[in-house]
């Protein structure tokens, strides 16, 4: 795993490029190959306990681009997510089979370092999540937890992070009230802070808006936008609305299979698959 | 469904139903203020008992620390400091050691050994008093008397200033002996208290601490133990509360000598085990008296540290800011 080029993440510079391999995916995204495929997922299958949650899934994730996760519930596109940081690991009757390649490397080894994969990969939950402590506080515990920074810089970094979610303004003079104090959206967005403050390269948002209001939901998809370009992000969504707004690639899952992949505009206005069609159309899911 | 009742059959039961809710209402209130009344009738009952002591020795019976019924002169010095002493080592050893049984039965148990482990520590607060007393005695005692004590005068005994903590003969029982029985007696209390509330942390929350990276001490440490302070504070006031009241274990180990030495290792005394003693020796007005006093002292001090507790939570939940 390369664990140096996270501080390169940010900027976008001396990525490697690992374009060049070619990986079995249900479709090509684009073509040009000025795409970097940050995520190779090959032949994944994912069980709970003896429950086959997903069937051989190949997929690729561009990097720099937004890619979206949609299926009715229970069609694994959460599992999906949740492979992709190990976060499953925490479970022991859940295993997942195959091979997850992040920057070349499979995650799924059981030998590599979670602490570090999962500083590489941020995530973001269905609910806010802030820490039982100050908004400062919630945003400086990730970067203390792998640099050792002088106050004054850390209180940089905090800012910068703050400012990335689009979040300072309306914080930084409360910085050390409880983050469980602020809104629902603005926890989100906390949370959104908090997951980038640690220099992430790919960010895992399972569902981020499903207990947002409208006007928080549109926040976070113009976040989203933002931090695209730095970012490889992966979005679980229930809405279509909101995978067609703000993503990329769309990835429609049923029954923990991989349906159809393809470009977000494709999948939204000419599914190859009729099942696609169907859910997108809302006949059924 | 349930049919709705016609006009005729409501006003018919409305009469019944509110003498009920009444009759209700008044039996509640009445289980309420009688827990006021004990609470009352037994401060009272011990305020009335000591009197004499109090008037007999005044105020320097709180640090007066001969207690000779031959010449009935009595001070309850000794008792209370082995009583905090006791209690304090029972809570230096058994809140990191509940600690670690909560965290390994929340965040690393395998599945497997989980309940047998949450069983078994029920178990262990179901046991008697006096079984941990017995054991104490001709177990535990005789066991840190030939093995652990000899240890702790040639290590850290010879240590200055805390070395004089460790000094003198193995005696086996004593005051340490008696800490540590009552740190097994509390640590199913505490633990099983820590781990009901760091379940209640949202599985939600603890993987957005481990999506940062966190180890499993770092989201212990820094999101679960926050988020469940009130809880796990709760627990060791209950652990302390029973540690300071505990009679019948430490009445056998602890030695009943009225003196205090600097080692740990040396005899004392408790409030609770000074009691569980004497009463039935107890001849005379001034000696009773004084006992009974003692059991005054021990409710006092039980409400301070239930106060203080309080108090301390209202702190933190203000540092907290929410």
């Amino acid at each position: 795993m390369q664990t140096n080029s996270s501080s390169a993440a940010l900027t976008g510079a001396g990525k490697p490029n690992f374009s060049t391999t070619p990986v079995p995916s249900p479709t090509q995204p684009v073509a040009g190959g000025k795409l970097v495929e940050k995520i190779q997922i090959k032949d994944l299958r994912f069980y709970y306990k003896k429950f086959e949650a997903l069937k051989t899934i190949n997929l690729s994730l561009a990097d720099k681009k937004v890619t979206a996760f949609i299926g009715p519930s229970g069609c694994g596109k959460s599992t999906l997510l949740r492979v992709l940081n190990r976060m499953y690991a925490l479970y022991p009757e859940q295993r997942a089979e195959g091979e997850v390649l992040v920057d070349g490397a499979n995650i799924l080894d059981p030998k590599i370092d979670l602490n570090l994969l999962r500083a590489k990969i941020g995530m973001v939950f269905q609910k806010p999540t802030p820490f039982p402590m100050s908004i400062f506080d919630n945003i400086a515990f990730g970067i203390n937890l792998y640099e050792d920074l002088p106050r004054g810089e850390l209180e940089d970094r905090v800012e910068q992070a703050l400012r990335k979610a689009a979040l300072w303004d309306e914080v930084k003079d409360k910085l050390k009230q409880s983050g469980l104090g602020l809104s629902g959206g603005q926890q989100q967005r906390l949370c959104i802070a908090r997951a980038i403050s640690v220099k992430p390269e790919i960010l895992l948002l399972d569902e981020p808006c499903s207990a947002l209001d409208p006007i928080s939901t549109q926040k976070i998809e113009e976040l989203i936008s933002e931090l695209k370009t730095d970012y490889c992000i992966v979005i679980v969504t229930h809405s279509m609305q909101q995978a067609a707004r703000s993503s990329d690639y769309t990835a429609f899952m049923y029954l923990g299979e991989l349906i159809e992949f393809n470009d977000t505009e494709t999948v939204f206005t000419n599914p190859h698959n009729k099942r696609t069609e169907d859910y997108i159309t809302g006949r059924f899911g | 469904m349930v049919d709705i009742p016609s006009s005729d059959s409501s006003s018919r039961l409305r009469g019944p139903q509110h003498l009920f809710d009444g009759l209700f209402r008044g039996a509640t209130l009445f289980f309420g203020l009688f827990i006021l009344l004990i609470l009352g009738g037994v401060a009272v009952s011990l305020v009335v008992g000591s009197a004499e002591a109090f008037k007999t020795f005044g105020p320097s019976f709180l640090v007066t620390d001969t207690w000779n019924p031959a010449t009935d002169k009595f001070g309850a010095l000794v008792p209370i400091y082995g009583t905090l002493m006791t209690s304090l080592i029972a809570m230096v050893v058994g809140i990191p050691l509940s600690f670690g049984v909560a965290v390994f039965i929340t965040e690393l148990c395998p599945p497997l050994l989980k309940r047998p482990l949450s069983i078994a520590i029920e178990l262990l607060a179901g046991i008697p008093s006096i079984i941990y007393g017995i054991w104490g005695l001709f177990v535990f005692a005789p066991f840190l008397q030939e093995h652990v004590q000899p240890f702790l005068i040639h290590t850290i005994g010879q240590v200055p200033v805390v070395g004089a903590l460790f000094a003198g003969p193995p005696f086996g029982i004593g005051i340490l002996t008696a800490g540590l029985i009552l740190a097994i007696m509390v640590l199913p209390f505490i633990s099983s208290i820590m781990r009901d509330v760091f379940e209640t942390v949202p599985p939600m929350l603890r993987e957005s601490a481990y999506g940062l990276g966190c180890t499993t001490w770092e989201v212990v440490w820094r999101v679960v133990l926050p988020y469940t302070k009130v809880g796990v504070v709760g627990g060791i006031m209950l652990g302390l509360g029973r540690a300071m009241g505990e009679t019948m274990a430490v009445t056998f180990v602890i030695g009943n000598a009225h003196r205090i030495t600097t080692s740990l290792m040396a005899p004392g005394t408790t409030i609770s085990s000074a009691l569980a003693n004497e009463f039935t020796e107890a001849s005379g007005e001034t000696y009773q008296s004084s006992l009974i006093a003692l059991g005054l002292i021990l409710f006092v001090i039980t409400f301070i540290v239930l106060a203080a507790a309080k108090y301390m939570l209202i702190r933190m939940q203000r540092q907290a800011g929410s």
